[in-house]
């Protein structure tokens, strides 16, 4: 694997300003991420996962520092940078497929033919065991189902970085492991760079290359970055009783609850 | 105003796999047709029949009160033995505006469809530029929700006098009336659009045509059709009182001309008929908003 510095994050810092009240939420983010690497970032809620997630989708403009893909600063939007949201986000009046195609049309559009266009949403469809589903609306299925509909959509958009906003948070224990078992696959398949938000210490473990763990906010910054030392591919079962797992776990847990409890309020 | 958007309940998440087969197999067997049958038409009479039962209650009430002596308004019975004729034949035609119900009812509509059509495509083009635009909303909202309340006949002597015909004069009536609901419901419309689906507009870069075709209009529609559905109960409301004051054919005028030679049969017949036509007007509203939202507008 290329560990090159393929995504990175110079300086980043983040303020929002409402009225005359301005909030610093992030502070000297610096982080390089290498090309196929599978980065989680975990902190405890309202920390900023969000808001640096979005800095590198290009919702947000960074307020200091530049985040740089393969070296070209990210100030915009766009399909090379695919998110997967947390509310999954899929369009009601399109089916399964259409929300696949809409994207594919539009990225595609002059280096694909209709008939490849086609194949290709049918073949991420597949990637996510959805391809029967294919003619469904959102509304009619469930959570997990919607959530690998807005994986297959930000897949097939063959971007150079997948970023996932919490793409389980909303599912259930059996749903979401599913899902986790599902992403691992298409990453060992596909082999793309993906940044993960969790909130998740096992998800993080399981999935992660490393783990970027965000102090509190205000002004949250990294805090601490953890490599995962287990060979791939990781499969839950083994993992529950693994050396290295265990430790990863833990050092994750004393980070979050020991030394960065979250600062009591009401939630 | 009513909020086009039906809360859609999240379904229960059943993308984990079936639990181990603990459960025996239920018998898979479909009831018999008999009793499927029966069930159907049980279902039927069980909505069927309350309306039927109320509606004569009713007309036996108005039997009762109206066949005493002296009694201005005719009973039911009265009712139908004088319009009996005019009911069996709407389509007779004595040239005039001596003509069966059908013609009245279809020129009247003929009018609505005109004014109403303007109205939609107006009013959804403007709702769309309004909504795009805090600052415009802001600035007309008031502007709109002051024009909206004018009474429709009060539009008519000034379309009267600004088109000195009978014809447009009515059809302008029925467009400024029923234009309000939907630019304001389209507005809101275009205004609620998520920011999810405009954070996925922005990461697949769809341009500002792409966006208006693919997920302002797709998007806005439940509120449209929202907007439609007042406009046009809106705009049958004012066709009818616009005709009185027009005359020529149309449902209004009869009513009019009814009166001033004293068949007030006829006039009970023609709310009758008023009536019904403004409820299919609504329900065709709502079918078509229903089919082109795909379900997710209520009806
Ligand atoms: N558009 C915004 N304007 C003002 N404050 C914001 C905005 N977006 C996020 N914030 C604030 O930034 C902080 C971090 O938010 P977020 O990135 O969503 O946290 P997380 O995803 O870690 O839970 C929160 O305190 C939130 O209130
Ligand atoms: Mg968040």
């Amino acid at each position: 694997m290329n560990r090159s510095t393929y995504l990175s994050f110079e300086q980043v810092g983040m303020s929002f300003r409402r009225g005359a009240r301005v909030t610093e939420v992030l502070r000297d983010v610096d982080l390089k991420i290498g090309e196929g690497e599978f980065v989680s970032i975990i902190g405890h809620s309202g920390c900023g996962k969000s808001t640096l997630l979005n800095i590198v989708g290009g919702l947000l403009k960074s307020t200091t520092g530049e985040v740089f893909l393969e070296g070209r600063v990210v100030d915009e939007p766009g399909p090379d940078r695919a998110i997967v949201f947390q509310n999954h986000s899929l369009l009601p009046w399109l089916t399964v497929y259409g929300n696949v195609r809409i994207a594919v049309d539009k990225v595609f559009r002059r280096t694909k033919s209709a008939a490849a266009r086609h194949d290709w949403v049918m073949h991420k469809l597949e990637l996510v065991q959805m391809a029967q589903h294919r003619d469904k609306r959102p509304h009619e299925i469930s959570g997990g189902m919607k959530q690998r509909v807005g994986i297959a959509r930000a897949l097939a958009m063959q971007p150079k970085v997948l970023l996932m906003d919490e793409p389980f948070g909303a599912l259930d224990a059996l749903t979401r492991a599913h899902l986790q078992d599902s992403v691992m696959d298409i990453h060992a398949r596909l082999g793309n760079t993906v940044m993960m938000i969790t909130h998740d210490v096992d998800e993080a473990v399981l999935l992660s290359d490393r783990i970027v763990m965000m102090t509190n906010g205000p002004s949250a910054t990294i805090g601490e970055v953890l490599t995962v030392g287990l060979p791939r591919p990781r499969r839950r079962l083994e993992l529950a009783t693994d050396v290295e797992y265990t430790r990863c776990r833990a050092a994750v847990i004393e980070f979050l609850y020991a030394r960065h409890k979250m600062p009591a309020r009401a939630a | 105003m009513p909020s086009a958007v039906k809360a859609v309940k999240p379904p229960v998440d059943s993308d984990a796999p079936p639990a181990p087969a603990a459960v025996l197999a239920l018998p898979l067997k479909r009831p018999p047709l008999a009793e499927r049958l029966a069930l159907i038409i049980s279902e039927a009479a069980r909505r069927a029949v309350p309306p039927v039962v109320m509606l004569a209650v009713l007309i036996a009430l108005w039997e009762l009160l109206c066949s005493q002596a002296g009694s201005r308004l005719p009973p039911p019975s009265k009712v139908l033995a004088d319009t009996w004729d005019f009911i069996v034949d709407p389509f007779y035609d004595n040239g005039g505006i001596d003509k069966g119900a059908f013609w009245h009812i279809a020129n009247s509509l003929g009018r609505v469809a005109i004014g109403f059509a303007l109205a939609a495509v107006a009013g959804i083009a403007l709702g769309v530029l309004v909504g795009q635009s805090t600052w415009a909303m802001r600035g007309l909202d008031p502007i709109f929700q002051v024009l909206r309340t004018i009474p429709p006949l009060a539009w008519l002597p000034l379309s009267l006098a600004g088109f000195r015909d009978a014809q447009p004069s009515a059809i302008f009536v029925i467009f400024i009336t029923s234009i309000w609901p939907v630019i304001i419901n389209t507005s809101v419309g275009v205004r609620n659009i998520p920011q999810d689906y405009r954070n996925v507009a922005a990461v697949i870069r769809l341009s500002w045509y792409e966006f208006f075709w693919k997920i302002t209009l797709p998007a806005t529609v439940p509120y449209i059709f929202t907007g439609l559905r007042i406009g046009v109960g809106l705009s049958w409301l004012a066709i009818v009182a616009a005709e009185m004051l027009i005359g020529g054919v149309g449902i209004g005028f009869f009513i009019w001309d009814a009166w001033n030679s004293s068949r007030i049969s006829d006039i009970i017949v023609a709310l009758v008929y008023i009536g019904l036509v403004g409820f299919l007007l609504d329900r065709l509203i709502a079918a078509l908003g229903h089919v082109i939202s795909h379900g997710t507008s209520a009806s």
